[in-house]
């Protein structure tokens, strides 16, 4: 094997994998079919280039090929099944000077459609967009890769049978069909956070998958948001750890940001700006530029952030936004505004929710209450789950006790 | 008077079929579709995918509401059906959003089988 062509064929493969199966599994619903007929394409372009060459439109050929394998399938399945009714692939090639169109959007549609349960949504996306296997899918969402592949599996059945189509929905009579389409990329983007790097780090699939979605949706501003966000927060990858401990925003060391990430993602959430339309992401991504500006003011502006969350929980109430808004209270205003905040989130809400234990005792540790600080750190340190915010988190509890013996 | 015949299976019944069972199975079908026609009894008829394929709308609580998976509770029971030919799944969760039913109750929404690979 001609390693240069294999290098190649893995090239257009990755760069085109999505494009491809978008195209191909539109006109029966059929993903499965489709994942199959790109195999086989690709079965052959190994088999055919090292003597053949590689063509001047690889996309083109794989395309081509692949329908034609779609073709034989069919025609296989209508022998079995005289009543088969799918309607036919053209059985013309590719025209090699046309480009092949982008209808990954409509792919995505189909992944957060709400005709499928929500927790396949970004598994789902992950798998046909981008052609991940379903070992690493399920390794990021903690299932085993056999339970995962089972779902897909099943998943890609019900698609296929109760032909959920390829189209892109109404934006005036469909507005939540986008939300599902970004909170499916955010969903990626959010997994296991601290595994930076890792095998299951999923974000630069996120960052890929909103750069998509905001590129092919108009671009629609929650998009746009949904991109900046995610740029502002890859942008501080680099200090979130010291130590292996974790570094919250307002201290991380901003000489490590990426700043060019920053100013793009700041440019990505003007744009957005334009349309006048807020939006839950657009918001988050406020936020995260709020933070950003600390590398050129020096620091944090806690008013800002005060009247973001609040103005982040009355669009989109969530627990995090709220225990996120107390602690930008009580830096603002003063530990016990924040504090009371916290209070009036409802108990059972925040009792395992690690940020609020820990945004509770550093309010509390602040307002002096040293002891009750260290038992509220206690309960953040048993409830958190990965390594390094439960070092930062018992490195604090340290602090403040040793600061009270001095 | 005009009567609705609801089929019941237990899918794990079905599970094991061989294609020629399928075959058989047509063929016993076709048969007893036949009858009915010759005694001029038959109106409609149509097999469906399975439950795990189904999508279920309702309107009960504001807004349209569309989730994975066949019709689950016990409370509503089947009261008739009806049988539509559009082009697709959104196609057919509109018409199911309209239907007086889905008001008060939920409607349940399954693809034919029929003819389908």
């Amino acid at each position: 094997m001609n390693t240069g062509v294999e290098a190649r064929i893995t090239e257009v493969m990755c760069a085109s994998y999505g494009r491809l199966l978008a195209i191909l599994s539109a006109r029966a619903s059929d993903i499965a079919g489709a994942e199959d007929a790109l195999a086989d394409a690709l079965a052959r372009a190994l088999d055919h280039w090292p003597r053949t060459g590689i063509p001047d439109q690889p996309e083109a050929w794989l395309l081509t090929t692949a329908r034609r394998r779609l073709i034989d399938m069919r025609r296989k399945a209508a022998r079995v099944d005289p009543c088969d009714a799918l309607p036919e692939e053209p059985a013309t090639a590719a025209d090699p000077h046309e480009a092949i169109p982008d209808e990954r959007l409509k792919l995505m549609f189909v992944c957060a459609h709400p005709a499928i349960d929500p927790a396949l949504h970004t598994p789902l996306m992950l798998q046909t967009v981008l052609g991940l296997e379903a070992d690493r899918i399920g390794a990021a969402f903690l299932i085993s890769p056999n339970a995962m592949a089972q779902r897909l599996v099943r998943v890609k059945r019900k698609i296929k049978a109760a032909r959920i189509p390829f189209r892109l929905p109404d934006e005036a009579t469909e507005p939540n069909r986008l939300t599902a389409v970004l909170e499916a990329i955010y969903g990626a983007f959010s997994l296991d956070w601290l595994s930076v790097g890792g095998p299951d780090d999923l974000r630069q699939e996120a960052a890929y998958l909103a750069t998509l979605a905001a590129h092919l949706s108009a671009p629609d501003p929650e998009a746009l948001g949904l991109q900046a966000l995610i740029c502002f927060v890859i942008a501080r990858e680099p200090a979130r750890l010291r130590d292996g401990m974790l570094v919250p925003v307002p201290e991380q060391d901003t000489a490590l940001w990426d700043t060019s990430l920053i100013d793009q993602a700041a440019h990505l959430l003007t744009r957005a700006a334009q349309a006048k339309r807020m939006g839950r992401f657009q918001l988050e991504a406020a936020i995260q530029s709020v933070h950003a500006a600390r590398a050129v003011s020096g620091q944090t502006d806690w008013r800002a952030l005060s009247q973001l969350y609040a103005g982040l929980r009355q669009l989109y109430p969530t627990v995090g936004a709220a225990v996120s808004h107390a602690a930008a209270v009580g830096e603002d205003a003063g530990p016990v505004q924040g504090l009371a905040l916290l209070d009036q989130i409802a108990p059972e809400a925040v009792a395992g929710f690690q940020p609020a234990w820990a945004v509770r005792a550093h309010l509390l540790a602040r307002s002096g209450d040293v002891s009750q600080a260290a038992t509220a750190y206690d309960r953040a340190i048993v409830l958190a789950t990965d390594v390094p915010s439960r070092r930062w988190l018992e490195e604090r509890r340290m602090a403040i006790l040793a600061a009270r013996v001095i | 008077m005009r009567y609705t015949l609801l089929l019941y299976t237990d899918p794990a019944d079905i599970a094991d079929m061989t294609p020629e069972d399928w075959e058989r199975e047509k063929e016993i079908y076709g048969a007893y579709i036949a009858a009915l026609q010759e005694a001029g009894v038959f109106i409609d008829t149509d097999w469906l995918h399975p439950a795990d394929t189904a999508t279920t709308v309702t309107l009960k609580h504001g807004g349209t509401r569309i989730q994975d998976g066949p019709f689950a509770e016990t409370k509503e029971t089947l009261g008739g059906f009806f049988t539509i030919d559009v082009a697709d799944l959104d196609a057919a969760l509109d018409w199911a959003a309209k239907c007086p039913a889905a008001r008060t109750g939920k409607v349940e929404v399954r693809a034919s089988a029929m003819g389908s690979a």
